[in-house]
């Protein structure tokens, strides 16, 4: 008799449950899908029906369709998928994001973990740890060059940048992916030292945010007409795709205006000089390599499946260095860069 | 160190040359001339004797962090450099463990110039206990430091101007003082900065004056009859400083009188008091060799023995176009046309065949100039070089005041259409991308038709391309060799280069010189690329050895 074949594996649609006939972020068009998140990498339109949080659910009928076919389901709440009893957990990587955990009616406990990180985050449900038998985790991060400051130390400086650059009379303009990171960024900000406006794609995910219950410090949609206000003492929040545009350089005052990037990739002295921005501030929505160590460890997995970014090192080392059940699950090739949100373009000019 | 290492970052941490400039001067406003001659002779390119192997290094950081080597590796493919990598990856060290911040100076001296002298077990013991003693940060600059790598986008421009603010001295003043050798002690720095300039040393040479490319029709230059045309010459731009010696300095700032014995016995003929521009090349017969030769020459390490005989194949030629000095008085300001009478009077008197005067090139009109450029390959120079004639000599790449100055007009750059067939990451900034590319062109490999890579490039897209390029990359790799990527031969880029010569290094048999992208051939399939036998045409163009011998 041969080994039971995996509860998931990749068809090239998309991450396949045969017991479960549905899907996990798929990249083609399927029958069911199942989604962690609403980043652009993970939710796409196509398919027939989805399942995923109420949070995920509005964020993408904001960004692909409003009349997308989703069932939505509470966090931690059971659900049945054919053979499959399937529920979502809070994953802590953005708004409505959660990790999937699959219990066959007979076999292992799976749980994908979609995107996510351990760090408290305002602007969203924090990440609950889930014990299973197979854990599918994401590595963005998956080296161990990756460790967050914590939040807080990286907050002050992002509010001290921005003090110094209103006293010299130069607008401040942060740079994040417009879902998840734009609306951290924002919740942190101190409204006191200025002003403060948002590119219209932050803005259309800061409506749902709102929606939802998060609160944000006072702002504008950064446009021509709020530009005088924000000129010279202000701040913008916008997506990495506005940086060297017409749009952008409207905020500029006759002293100019400083850049910054808002990216775990900013830790690496490579990637800040190769945004051409001033600056860049060490903030993810992934968990860092002890953040990933430590999520593997708690989830009592004996069988660790690695996927999205350093997935053969990360494979390699918990062999290696932990003696694991530990392999790489392939998804798309080149799809591994998240974070920056380089490859979301933006919705307004 | 933490004033220097904040330095570093805020150095690194903008593009602005304003900024850049703001943070050396108030960087040496407030240092110890110890710590600033330093950090004067760092920006100058100066590496600290003692520097240590990147096994070494490597070994004393896998230790400590306690990271198997392959994990070690994958780490330093990511992030791009090894002294980043070490950084990032040794454990935080808590600042209460170091008694104060010790100085640039003290680091240095303590912690590096030993390394030079030292055992093996002692330049572990030093290594070791810098990770573990000096600040997070503090670390990343003192591998730096270690390993060679100290480059923070500092020109000699801009130290020099930084400095010159500082010595309410001018700009200009700044750069002579700083070219030439400077030792980093706090005398030095001292000196540097010392009001009055009397005291120079009479080694030093002065600052180049560097042309700018002529990218318009040269009509727009006005009257051909205001302007000065030499031959542009493909060798060692160099100053022949002549005072109460003989010395050769390279754009670079290196000296190279030993390399060109037969340039300096020559030169001292000269009267003392007189400072040559020029470039250096190696001739034969009645042409200039291609700039290969001498490059093997520069990097010979013993000098050569002068070669005197009237037969011998190859000498060395002191080719000068300005005069920077004359009768030990500094004539830099006067203009081109002046200059170039002197010159031609001192070359006159004491040219000889290793020091020769650079014609200038005959033509009433600028049409009957452009003529002359066409001839420019074969005469084994790179076009045509425009100074007007009021234009004084100034110092870098500064158009003169008032004066429309240099150009240099080159002849278009050789160029072949090559299929891209690898991608390497880059480094520095472009290290978690792939930025170098490996082009080949198609050639006969046992009777069958193949592509046979013939260079890299990697300078020539701007980011966006780089980016959508990368993106096409990972996703159309065939094979992973280590970092390099081999794709799908599908996409076309026409390289443009300076000179082509035989290598036998290459697979494709041949070298080429200055490679970058021009653009993308998105007209051009795979099998419309260039060949080697194109390649071998122009090959045939560049080398007038073989043109002028008939061999």
């Amino acid at each position: 008799m041969g080994e039971a074949p995996d509860l998931l594996h990749n068809d090239g649609s998309g991450l396949r449950c045969d017991l479960g006939g549905f899907w996990i972020d798929p990249w083609g068009p399927v029958k069911r899908a199942v989604v962690t998140h609403a980043h652009a990498d993970h939710a796409r339109g196509g398919s027939e029906r989805y399942i995923t949080t109420a949070e995920t659910a509005a964020i993408m009928r904001a960004r692909i369709s409003a009349d997308l076919p989703i069932d939505t389901v509470a966090y931690g709440e059971p659900f049945r998928l054919g053979d499959v009893e399937v529920s979502l957990h809070p994953a802590g990587h953005v708004l409505g994001s959660a990790q999937v955990l699959l219990r066959p009616d007979s076999g292992p406990t799976w749980c994908v973990t979609g995107d996510y990180k351990i760090e408290p985050d305002a602007t969203c449900a924090a990440f609950e740890q889930q014990r299973c038998d197979v854990l599918v985790t994401e590595c963005t991060f998956g080296l161990p060059i990756f460790r967050w400051r914590p939040d807080e130390e990286v907050v002050r400086e992002i509010n001290a940048w921005r003090a110094e650059n209103a006293e010299s009379g130069r607008t401040s303009v942060l740079l994040g992916y417009a879902l998840g990171k734009a609306q951290r960024v924002l919740a942190s900000l101190d409204a006191s030292i200025g002003p403060i406006g948002v590119h219209g794609s932050v803005r259309t995910a800061c409506d749902v945010y709102e929606g939802h219950g998060v609160s944000f410090p006072e702002h504008v949609h950064a446009n021509a007409e709020s530009a005088p206000d924000l000129r010279g003492v202000g701040t913008i929040v916008a997506p990495p795709s506005a940086l060297g545009g017409p749009w952008l350089r409207r905020f500029a005052s006759s002293a100019g205006m400083r850049t910054a990037m808002v990216s775990g990739w900013m830790s690496l002295r490579g990637r800040r000089r190769w945004r051409g921005t001033d600056r860049g501030f060490v903030l993810s929505d992934h968990a860092d390599w002890g953040g990933l160590l430590e999520t593997i460890e708690r989830s009592g997995a004996t069988r660790v499946l690695a996927t999205h970014g350093y997935a053969s090192q990360l494979a390699r080392f918990l062999r290696e260095s932990r003696g694991m059940d530990a392999a790489v699950l392939p998804t798309r090739f080149g799809d591994a860069d998240d974070d920056d949100g380089e490859r979301v373009k933006a919705v307004d000019g | 160190m933490h004033r220097f290492t904040g330095l570093y970052l805020d150095l690194d941490g903008t593009s602005s040359t304003a900024a850049k400039t703001r943070a050396l001067v108030e960087y040496f406003r407030g240092a110890e001339p110890e710590d600033a001659a330093w950090a004067v002779a760092l920006f100058l390119g100066r590496r600290p004797k003692g520097t240590s192997s990147s096994r070494v290094v490597t070994a004393i950081a896998l230790e400590i962090s306690g990271i198997a080597p392959w994990l070690f590796d994958e780490c330093r493919a990511a992030v791009g450099e090894l002294a980043e990598t070490i950084a990032l990856l040794l454990p935080e060290s808590s600042p209460r463990e170091v008694a104060g911040d010790e100085s640039l100076a003290h680091v240095i001296e303590s912690r590096v110039l030993p390394l030079a002298s030292a055992d093996d077990q002692r330049r572990t013991a030093i290594i070791r206990s810098a990770f573990t003693e000096l600040g997070s940060v503090d670390r990343y600059v003192y591998l730096k430091l270690i390993r060679g790598g100290f480059r923070v986008g500092v020109q000699r421009r801009m130290l020099a101007r930084a400095l010159a603010t500082l010595a309410e001295v001018e700009p200009a003043v700044m750069e002579h003082r700083l070219a030439g050798t400077f030792t980093p002690t706090a005398e030095s720095y001292q000196r540097l900065l010392s009001a009055q300039s009397a005291a120079d040393d009479a080694a030093r040479p002065y600052p180049f004056f560097l042309a700018s490319q002529l990218d318009v029709e040269p009509d727009s230059l006005g009257d051909r009859n205001e302007w000065l045309a030499e031959w542009k010459w493909d060798g060692i731009r160099a100053q022949l400083v002549r005072r109460d010696r003989v010395l050769v300095w390279s754009r670079g700032d290196e000296l190279i009188t030993h390399q060109f014995p037969e340039i300096t016995s020559c030169a001292a003929a000269v009267a003392p008091g007189t400072v040559l521009d020029g470039e250096i090349l190696l001739w034969s017969d009645d042409a200039p060799l291609p700039f290969a030769a001498l490059q093997t020459r520069l990097n010979r390490k013993s000098p050569p023995t002068p070669q005197l005989g009237l037969f011998s194949a190859e000498a060395p030629v002191f080719m000068a176009f300005d005069l920077l000095e004359h009768e030990g008085k500094d004539v830099r300001e006067l203009p081109s046309a002046d200059r170039r009478a002197r010159l031609e009077s001192v070359v006159g008197r004491a040219g000889s065949e290793s020091l020769r005067l650079s014609p200038l090139v005959a033509g009433e009109t600028w049409t009957d100039l452009a003529a002359s450029r066409e001839q420019s390959r074969a005469r084994g120079v790179e076009g045509l070089m425009l100074k007007h004639v009021t234009s004084p000599y100034a110092a870098g790449r500064v158009k003169p005041e008032g004066s429309p100055g240099w150009w240099k007009w080159k002849v278009d750059p050789f160029t072949a259409d090559g299929v891209l067939v690898y991608a390497y990451p880059g480094t520095g900034k472009r290290a978690t991308l792939f930025t170098d590319y490996a082009f080949a062109v198609w050639g006969d490999r046992n009777g069958e038709r193949v592509l046979l890579p013939f260079t890299r490039a990697y300078s020539g897209l701007d980011q966006s391309e780089i980016e959508s390029l990368d993106a096409w990359i990972r996703r159309n790799t065939v094979r992973a060799m280590g970092p390099a990527r081999e794709v799908k031969p599908e996409r076309v880029f026409e390289i443009g280069f300076e000179g082509i010569a035989e290598s036998r290094r290459h697979k494709a048999g041949v070298a080429v010189r200055f490679p970058r992208i021009l653009r993308e051939r998105t007209d051009k399939a795979p099998k419309d690329a260039d060949s080697l036998e194109s390649l071998r045409a122009l090959l045939a163009l560049a080398n007038r050895t073989d043109a002028v011998t008939g061999d």
